[in-house]
């Protein structure tokens, strides 16, 4: 890649913090996220478990001082709380004083309020303010005017994949010059939209998830919220920043296989990952980590581990899925795995794969399964979606 | 850095545009409220047995897409981007309402499936095996302006030679009625409608696709560069006409090398006045606007924007969409201008070639 570009902050919340220390402690500690659902009513809550953030959303609005009279969807919500931290963790405080923009991934948007006023729109006219939430764009830009940012604004939603790609847009306009600045990640509260939409599909585990294990039964579906700060090298430079990580390179690929499943060969997969590498000019070796995407549905864990072991044959570095401790967090998912991928940069840890007992039968992948220290050069980042979407990011160390 | 030349096209609309001229048979609605696209026979690129099961939005994606490929003449590109404000909108609303009025049981995958916001990429993406490249960006009035500039983006860095370009959006009814509650969709008590000098608040919805084949090399199918594109989430109506200023300064030209200024005035009353500070900073250029023939839906401006290529290749303006009565021998430098409810301002700026 011609041009490294610098993370200098990041921010998040999901079922395992609130905070990027709070995540940090809980992947070191082996404490996951995942639980029954207390804050959706839904059929499903004895059958399903959710990685599920226990904040109400009255709570989340007072942590960030919202008028009572705010229309903020949990997506919103949990957006703004990560950008807040993201900002305050790169020292930024005139998100306008250099070009800045915001990029967001959201699979569903505002759908929790959606699913809850539906109908009760027409009753009750004091819920009006609510009825823009189904348009995705409208959380992203609740979001800028929370941070009171003006420039460029915008969204991706390339299902479970979105974060991934909001990461390579930021890249690109910093790359291309157009911006010295941008925040880039992804937000999804839980929904009864998703919860059975993926039940439909048959693929939610009614435990704890248990990625690339051989028994595993499907995915948890979880929350999150996680955003990083793009800097350009001049901004770093002339304000001398802290740089956490480097994003390196990154690969987007189609998969042109189903709207849903992922092909056998993990062609997408592979493709992506390739890409990624040829961009960053590093080597298959030269990764130290691999953040799979590892949802532990029968489908994805197998295609993903056909594709790793393309791309590195026998040389399979560490990996582990961080999904057991979060559940998928759909649009999410990739910004609060770019978290924790920095996060294994920056205390040369990989983070385990909890819940995985006996190997697959297809093949001989191991995840690692316990906390390891080692050093940490390069991690790779895989995400991947419906509609065919691959996507891989891969971080950097600082040096 | 390469240059984007423009070379295939494709769209549906609230007009007659498939098999039609360009804009021969304009139809001006001034009476209904919501309109719906007119569809095409979509036998020729759609198997009959998916026509029934598949979205509207997919069938419209997927057609105007073949469309815009053939007329480039280019069989697989190596990047396909969309952008779509509401995404497969019924699809959604059938599978919310199924969770509602069953609570939660009885569903069946498939609307939930067509729901993704990235439904029309994919599909198009596996109809033409293209594993290239795939994005979509669901961001109100600037979705397909993001798919451009991406598109772009890609050009200029040599990721693509080729890149398949669009915006889709449909209507559905939940959509309409909250709509409609929220005061976006004109009433009928206001009839007549004019987009021009509007009287009464909110739009005229409809829907519509339209695709566009970027690449990197002139071809004989050419209709323009995409010369930039810039895209901002709010402005004061004071600060339009500096940001038009300050986009042109950064593409080093002067207000008076724009030949023509397409405008996405879309009949709001309320709104208006942001196309006003545009309209009077060029009051000495031609100027045209769309949605009068359109409608106004989130990634309308892909409208606008086949309209302008569209009247580059052919150098004039229909009569039915002059906004004012300047003309010009030759039209080479064109700007467009976009906004939604003062949200999601929009500049691109298209160059014959």
């Amino acid at each position: 890649m011609n041009k490294r570009v610098a993370i200098t902050g990041m921010g998040i919340i999901s079922s395992i913090g609130n905070s990027v220390e709070e995540n940090f402690q809980s992947l070191k500690n082996g404490k996951t996220g995942i639980s029954t659902i207390e804050n959706i009513e839904t059929i499903h809550k004895e059958v399903i478990m959710v990685g599920e953030i226990k904040l109400t959303n009255q709570q989340l609005a007072q942590q960030l001082n919202l008028s009572n009279d705010h229309n903020f969807s949990r997506t919103s919500l949990l957006g703004a709380i990560a950008v807040r931290e993201a900002l305050e963790n790169a020292n930024v405080t005139n998100i306008n004083d250099c070009s800045t923009g915001f990029i967001s991934a959201t699979s569903v948007g505002g759908m929790d309020l959606n699913e809850k006023y539906f109908y009760e729109y027409f009753k009750d006219e004091s819920l009006h303010k609510y009825i823009n939430s189904h348009d995705a764009g409208d959380s992203s830009h609740q979001i800028a005017d929370y941070i009171g940012l003006k420039g460029m604004v915008t969204t991706v939603s390339t299902a479970c994949s979105s974060a991934a790609n909001a990461i390579m847009l930021g890249c690109r306009l910093i790359q291309s010059g157009q911006l010295d600045r941008v925040i880039v990640g992804g937000t999804d509260a839980l929904a009864k939209f998703t919860i059975n939409g993926f039940k439909t599909l048959m693929i939610l585990s009614d435990t704890y998830n248990t990625p690339f294990d051989n028994d595993r039964k499907g995915l948890n579906l979880g929350e999150a919220a996680a955003f990083l700060v793009l800097e350009s090298d001049e901004i770093v430079q002339k304000n001398n920043k802290k740089v956490l990580a480097y994003v390196s390179g990154f690969g987007n690929a189609n998969d042109a296989f189903h709207q849903t499943a992922s092909s056998e060969n993990g062609e997408g997969a592979f493709l992506a990952m390739k890409k990624a590498f040829k961009l960053a000019d590093l080597q298959p070796e030269d990764i130290d980590y691999i953040n799979a995407h590892g949802t532990a549905t029968p489908n994805n864990d197998l295609s993903e581990g056909r594709a790793i072991l393309r791309m590195f044959t026998d040389n399979v570095p560490d990996f582990s899925s961080t999904k057991a401790f979060t559940g998928h967090t759909l649009a999410a998912a990739a910004a609060i795995e770019a978290v924790y991928s920095v996060l294994a940069l920056q205390h040369n840890l990989v983070f385990p794969n909890m819940n995985f007992k006996k190997p697959m039968e297809e093949f001989n992948l191991i995840p690692q399964t316990t906390l390891k220290e080692k050093s940490i050069n390069h991690v790779l980042s895989n995400s991947f979606g419906f509609g065919g979407n691959c996507s891989t990011v891969l971080f950097s160390k600082n040096k | 850095m390469k240059k984007s030349y423009i070379n295939g096209v494709g769209c549906i609309s609230a007009q007659k545009v498939v098999d039609s001229n360009f804009l021969s048979e304009v139809e001006i609605n001034t009476t209904e409220t919501v309109v719906r696209a007119k569809q095409p026979s979509y036998t020729e690129v759609i198997s009959p047995s998916f026509i029934r099961r598949m979205a509207k939005g997919v069938k419209m994606g997927i057609f105007t897409s073949t469309q815009a490929l053939k007329e480039a003449n280019v069989a697989l590109p190596d990047a396909i981007i969309t952008g779509t404000g509401m995404g497969c909108l019924e699809d959604s609303e059938k599978f919310l309402k199924a969770i509602l009025d069953n609570n939660e049981q009885f569903l069946t995958p498939t609307s939930f499936i067509q729901s993704t916001h990235n439904t029309v990429a994919g599909q198009i993406a596996l109809g033409l095996q293209c594993k290239g490249y795939n994005f979509t960006y669901v961001n109100g009035a600037v979705s397909f302006e993001t798919a451009l500039l991406d598109a772009k983006l890609q050009i200029e860095t040599d990721e693509a030679n080729s890149v398949l370009v669009g915006g889709i959006d449909e209507t559905a009814q939940h959509n309409i009625d909250i709509q409609r509650i929220a005061g976006k969709i004109k009433i009928e008590e206001d009839v007549p409608f004019s987009v021009l000098n509007p009287t009464s608040k909110g739009t005229i919805l409809s829907e519509g696709a339209s695709f566009f084949v970027l690449e990197n090399e002139q071809k004989e199918s050419s209709y323009a560069t995409l010369e930039a594109i810039s895209i901002t989430n709010s402005l004061e109506v004071d600060e339009v006409q500096d940001y038009v200023k300050t986009f042109l300064n950064n593409n080093k030209i002067v207000l008076n090398d724009i030949d023509l200024v397409v405008l996405g005035n879309n009949g709001d009353v309320e709104f208006d006045v942001y196309f006003n500070q545009v309209s009077d900073l060029f009051n000495t250029t031609p100027q045209a606007y769309y949605k009068h023939l359109s409608g106004e839906f989130y990634t309308a401006s892909g409208f606008g924007l086949w309209m302008a290529l569209n009247m580059l290749k052919l150098q004039s303006i229909p009569a039915d969409v002059k906004m004012n009565s300047i003309e010009k021998e030759n039209y080479k430098n064109v700007l467009l201008y976009n906004q939604y409810r003062g949200k999601d301002h929009s500049l691109t700026l298209l160059k014959k070639c």
